[in-house]
């Protein structure tokens, strides 16, 4: 197989029609090449998606309320209402799968103008009112100073945590904000952290361009008595967070007359179910990207297969000179096939290593171009694992031998007599 | 050497079967120099690939060296051709991107013998039919004579008992023509024996039996004694 000979008669057959080898050897290059590209950029989208979400509790849903969809107990279809505070309460009390219960309310920045003033600055932000566990259900790098804490809730503490768009557009870089004031729609709170968000997710606007302020505040000073805009909850470990999503709403709709079968009036969101979902998706761009790099390879394999039994017919003399000094058949198989495996194998590997190399000029120029900090990253760290790499390689292999095989059984056809007979 | 009994081979072309051997007998000794004549169709060709190997037959025997060559499959009749028979061709059929000395020592490649000895091998083949300094030439850059005194070399070199050659001047000027036959007699002289296919009479008088066939069977078969005779009649007809 090592032998000089053998790899002199295969440059010759290939070099004889150097175009056309070369056209051929381009088509498994770009199939291949398309492969490993496509599978890397997949990779690349699944690993933006998972690390902007990876840190955001899966097992979490959340809930808000809307009309009423049907008529009940005297109550006409189309009712507003909404959940109160008294409401998280009764949950934790009555649903022992429950880790974390939050509410948060929101003032919109809706409304129109800027609500948020400081000395000469000012700026339109979202203005939420969050519970200390809030952060372990979407979690946030502190970047300065602390998150709202029990006695903040308790006290009704006029303080707020800002997020870091808030910081630079509220104050100079070189700025401590911490126990400085900004005067949110008319009311000066004073700041007591700075936090960057851990996860691309966002609930009724970003965290970086948010206030965060004690809830029991918020529900003073924006009047809002004791309603709950929005709820966030955690199940326990090993608590399919559906289960208890479902028995939420159970509760919570008998507690607010509203008719069981009523499906609009309290929406929800379960991040579990997302996140099965987002890994369908993936699923399924990693299966298209199978179909179609391996339909491209295909056709390069044809072409090679073509080229292959162009090449026989042209040296069917040769082959059959070969034969009556006593090449055996086995010789001349394997002299074919291996000719298709190095003619696939080559250009394969080719193509590999540069769809490689290119992942990797893409992740080198994505590293050191550094995107704004908070700008959310849907593409990161694209490449192709070994497995792939090495899979690719084998269906190479096998492409080669399969692209070999019918050109060898035509050579086979040819008895010597006849090829010596055309003149 | 050879011993063929009741020969008969056919061809299938389409419906229609063209029965060319026709129950033929043969018997060629050890270290004889033939040549087989007849005009085109009546078989000579079809009876030189069945010697050769390169075809099989539908009825009668043929023993070549005691050895009964029927049915073979292709790699044993590989292994047979390579190791019994030497071929020339009229074309010469040279692999053109193989210098003299590489086609040379290709049958001992087939032989798994190592490069190196193979091709000291194939040098000394050259060497004896006076191509040493041509060793290292493509088959494009030699002259007829040439081409054909390296299949020549190529023929000998796995030490065949038979030479088989198709026509072997056929595509040669007379003066080179003779210099091919002065090569085979040489090697005839050597004890091997020689076949050769041709339709031109002074080619066929230089060797010691003509085998003249005729529809597929032999019409005549002239010995050495009678060759003068046949000499004769040639150049007077």
């Amino acid at each position: 197989m090592f032998d000089l000979d053998r790899w002199n008669e295969i440059w010759n057959a290939l070099a004889k029609n150097k175009v056309r080898s070369l056209l051929t050897a381009f088509g498994v290059f770009w199939g291949i090449f398309m492969l490993i590209v496509m599978a890397g950029a997949g990779k690349g989208l699944q690993n933006g998606v998972t690390q902007g979400t990876a840190k955001f509790a899966a097992n979490s849903a959340f809930f808000w309320s809307e009309q009423t969809g049907e008529p009940y107990k005297g109550f006409k279809r189309g009712r507003y209402w909404h959940m109160d505070s008294e409401d998280i309460q009764f949950l934790k009390d009555n649903i022992p799968e429950i880790e974390y219960i939050t509410p948060r309310n929101f003032t919109g920045r809706w409304g129109g103008g800027s609500n948020v003033i400081r000395g000469k600055k000012n700026g339109s932000f979202n203005v939420k009112g969050d519970y200390p566990d809030y952060i372990k259900i979407d979690p946030a790098t502190i970047l300065n100073g602390r998150w709202i804490n029990e006695l903040d809730i308790r006290d009704k503490r006029k303080v707020c945590v800002i997020g870091e768009k808030v910081f630079e557009s509220m104050f100079d870089p070189k700025e401590n904000p911490i126990g400085e004031y900004l005067k949110i729609s008319g009311v000066y709170y004073q700041v007591i952290g700075v936090v960057r968000a851990e996860t691309t997710i966002n609930i009724n606007g970003r965290t970086e361009e948010s206030i965060c302020l004690p809830f029991t505040t918020m529900l003073q000073t924006y009047n809002m008595g004791n309603t709950v805009n929005f709820m966030a909850i955690t199940a326990k470990r090993g608590v399919p967070v559906s289960i208890v999503e479902e028995r939420v709403k159970e509760l919570i709709k008998k507690k607010h007359v509203i008719a069981p079968e009523d499906l609009q009036a309290l929406n929800s969101v379960n991040i579990e179910k997302e996140f099965e979902q987002m890994n369908g998706l993936f699923l399924g761009i990693q299966i298209l990207t199978w179909i179609v790099g391996i339909g491209t390879l295909l056709a390069g394999v044809i072409g090679v297969s073509n080229i292959m039994l162009v090449i026989i017919k042209e040296r069917t003399k040769e082959i059959g000179v070969q034969r009556a000094i006593g090449a055996t058949p086995r010789m001349i198989i394997s002299q074919i096939m291996l000719e298709s495996v190095v003619l696939t194998t080559v250009s394969g590997y080719l193509g590999l290593s540069i769809g490689v190399g290119l992942l990797e000029l893409v992740n080198k120029v994505m590293e050191n171009s550094p995107t704004p900090t908070n700008d959310r990253v849907f593409f990161t760290n694209p490449s192709v694992s070994l497995t792939v790499a090495l899979s690719s390689l084998f269906v190479l292999v096998l492409a080669g031998l399969l692209a070999g095989l019918i050109p060898a059984s035509r050579a086979m056809q040819i008895k010597p007599i006849d090829a010596l007979r055309e003149e | 050497m050879i011993q063929i009994r009741d020969l008969h081979k056919s061809y299938e072309m389409g419906h229609n079967s063209l029965h060319v051997l026709k129950g033929l007998h043969l018997d060629i000794e050890e270290g004889e120099f033939v040549s087989i004549m007849g005009s085109s169709g009546s078989g000579k060709s079809t009876l030189l690939n069945i010697l050769g190997i390169l075809d099989d037959y539908d009825r009668g025997t043929y023993y070549l060296g005691g050895k009964l060559i029927q049915g073979l499959n292709e790699t044993k009749a590989a292994l047979t051709r390579n190791e019994m028979i030497g071929f020339i061709f009229q074309s010469f059929n040279l692999i053109s991107f193989k210098n003299a000395m590489e086609n040379v020592a290709l049958p001992l490649y087939y032989q798994k013998i190592s490069r190196k000895k193979r091709n000291q091998i194939a040098l000394e083949y050259l060497d004896r039919l006076g191509l040493k300094e041509w060793a290292h030439h493509l088959p494009s850059e030699l002259s007829g004579g040439q081409k054909q005194r390296v299949a020549i070399a190529r023929a000998l070199i796995s030490q065949p008992r038979i030479i088989l050659a198709d026509e072997p001047t056929g595509a040669l000027d007379s003066a080179t023509s003779l210099e091919v036959m002065e090569i085979l007699k040489e090697i005839n002289d050597q004890g091997k024996t020689v076949i050769l296919v041709t339709h031109e009479h002074d080619i066929a008088a230089m060797t010691k039996k003509i085998i003249k066939l005729k529809d597929g069977v032999i019409e005549e078969v002239i010995k050495n004694g009678e060759l003068l005779a046949f000499k004769n009649r040639v150049s007077t007809e």
